[in-house]
């Protein structure tokens, strides 16, 4: 399958199921919302060292957040409940509660419960009080700016993480240049976030490692400045390999993001520098979740 | 369908307890059947009615007609449905409310919406003593729904209260939120002297504080308080004041008490 002078690869993406959560954080404005926000989902980028897997998955106007101020809406992943649970309690603890004005809402209404202002109200030491307003429990924790306030729980769903593509162009600003005008599509979907840095990460990797201590290692075969030494899927013109990973809470939104970004990059096309896309896997046998390109390019 | 009408043929003169002639209790019986069933007056047994003239065949919404000051327990514990008094309500109005809606379109009977648990009773007129306090025995009032009352409030509005909302259009008398264990209480108009009086948590939102208040509730400043945006969108639409609060005005003066007991009860003085 080729579009716009790109090829496309009969491979697929391979993603796991996920625990996920949306989260509504609300501040005075919106760049106090944003803090809290980029330092929640900070630190998130793969669960393989950071717990979780976390974005901005858009900004909201006031008429859209419960308090009626402005917020900001994130999307956390993890890869159990238990661990879903704790780096709520550690991020939101450590980077909401600490935040300037700031007020932390349940972005779900199904799902299974997962304590939010349940654990956090103890830093409150006996002053906190909590209220039922239209059937959901909130506290209120004392704090010097005034007070926090945090919605007892929330919930979180089944969901997908990993799904991804590959972005093969002939140079490495080429690649760059694609996939920022991919993400800025993607950035306009919900129920999705990219959660490297801007949403691109340059470091895909294979399962394994010569070295015993190391489960993941850099995946050689899409190393450009290792072509001649090693069992290399890329031709003597990709310069430059990126890859775009997608967390989202539903299958459908996941395949939806991946439709979005490659056709944006495919829009640049052969002209562009832009050869090949992509897709990381394992075979199929560890993942949930296929998403093959040409179908979904189809 | 049509609701079910129980008009009254003659204002009793002894308090009568019709707390089991509620769409709960009533569900699935036929009008003969309601028709026969027994209340107590005084030491005297009738049946329904020779006190009612019955029409109307939905008994998931039933109204009762007449001059029925000396109903009690009208609606009480019932799940769901809808009851409506077209005039004064007598005591105990919704005692154990479990669901549902109950319209007083008058005033009613001390201790309304005493132990009610969920759903809402709206009362045009006033309500009397006790609205949603403990009755004696019990170590709670009202555990939660809302309720909604048009005109003024007698003493000890929410004594013992443990959770829900009672919203007071007009005036409330003496102890308002005495004993309260949780939950809130709004005043449009004013309040009498020493509210909060030995309340454990729970909150009072007012406009003003009377002359008489009590040395155990202490001044804490004026604050924005963000749960009361959301406590404010969630009474939107609803009659009376309170119905139209600007969600966003929620900058209060927060008193703390009563420091006679555990002091974690707050009232709100509304505009700070």
């Amino acid at each position: 399958m080729i579009i716009n002078g790109v090829s496309i690869d009969d491979t697929f993406a391979e993603a796991f199921g996920m625990r996920g959560i949306r989260l509504i954080i609300t501040a005075y404005n919106e760049t106090w919302a944003l803090n809290s926000a980029n330092a929640m989902t900070g630190f998130a980028t793969s669960v393989i060292a950071c717990g979780a897997e976390a974005g901005i998955e858009r900004l909201l106007s006031p008429a859209e957040t419960p308090d009626g101020r402005p917020g900001v809406s994130v999307l956390l992943f993890a890869v159990s409940s238990k661990e879903l649970i704790k780096q709520i309690e550690r991020r939101v603890g450590q980077c909401v509660l600490t935040s300037p004005t700031s007020a932390i809402f349940a972005g779900l209404e199904e799902g299974d419960p997962v304590p939010l202002g349940k654990t956090l109200r103890f830093f409150g030491d006996g002053f906190q009080t909590s209220k039922q307003i239209a059937g959901k429990r909130y506290w209120r924790v004392p704090v010097m700016d005034g007070e926090f306030l945090v919605q007892d729980t929330a919930r979180m769903v089944k969901s997908v993480g990993g799904g991804n593509f590959l972005v093969l162009a002939d140079t490495q600003v080429q690649a760059l240049e694609a996939c920022e005008a991919a993400i800025r599509e993607m950035r306009k979907l919900t129920d999705v976030v990219m959660p490297f840095p801007g949403g691109v990460v340059r470091s895909g990797s294979k399962v394994g490692s010569k070295y015993k201590a190391l489960s993941a290692s850099t995946n050689d075969a899409f190393c450009p400045t290792l072509r001649g030494a090693t069992k290399s899927e890329l031709d003597e013109r990709i310069g430059a390999v990126l890859e775009i990973v997608i967390d989202g809470l539903t299958d459908a939104s996941v395949k939806k993001a991946m439709e979005v970004g490659m056709r944006e990059v495919c829009k640049i096309g052969a002209a562009g520098g832009i050869r090949r896309l992509s897709a990381g896997n394992y075979g199929g046998k560890l993942g949930q979740f296929q998403y093959h390109l040409r179908e979904i390019l189809k | 369908m049509s609701a079910l009408v129980l008009a009254l043929r003659n204002a009793p003169a002894q308090r009568v307890d019709v707390g089991s002639l509620n769409p709960t209790a009533l569900a699935g019986l036929s009008l003969a059947d309601i028709a026969a069933l027994t209340l107590s007056v005084g030491k005297r047994t009738v049946r329904v009615d020779d006190l009612f003239e019955l029409s109307g065949d939905d008994s998931s919404d039933v109204v009762f007609r007449g001059d029925c000051s000396k109903l009690e327990r009208i609606g009480a514990g019932m799940k769901s449905g809808r009851v409506t008094i077209e005039g004064d309500a007598g005591a105990y109005v919704g005692q154990g409310l479990l669901g549902g809606d109950i319209v007083v379109k008058g005033s009613a009977g001390a201790f309304c919406g005493t132990g009610m648990k969920r759903g809402r009773i709206e009362v045009t007129g006033d309500v009397a003593d006790f609205a949603g306090a403990a009755i004696p025995g019990e170590m709670k009032g009202m555990a939660g729904g809302l309720l909604l009352v048009g005109g003024n409030a007698g003493e000890r509005l929410g004594d013992r209260m443990r959770r829900g909302q009672i919203l007071v259009s007009g005036n409330a008398g003496d102890y308002c939120g005495a004993r309260m264990i949780a939950g809130t209480i709004a005043v449009a108009g004013k309040v009498g002297a020493y509210p909060g009086y030995l309340m454990k948590r729970g909150t009072l939102i007012l406009n003003a504080l009377p002359a008489q208040m009590l040395p155990g509730i202490v001044d804490c400043g004026s604050h924005r308080l963000g749960f009361l945006s959301l406590l404010y969108a969630s009474w939107k639409g609803l009659p009376g004041p309170f119905g139209a609060l600007d969600a966003s005005a929620c900058t209060v003066r927060r008193y703390m008490g009563d420091m006679g007991v555990t002091g974690r009860g707050e009232l709100l003085v509304r505009g700070g």
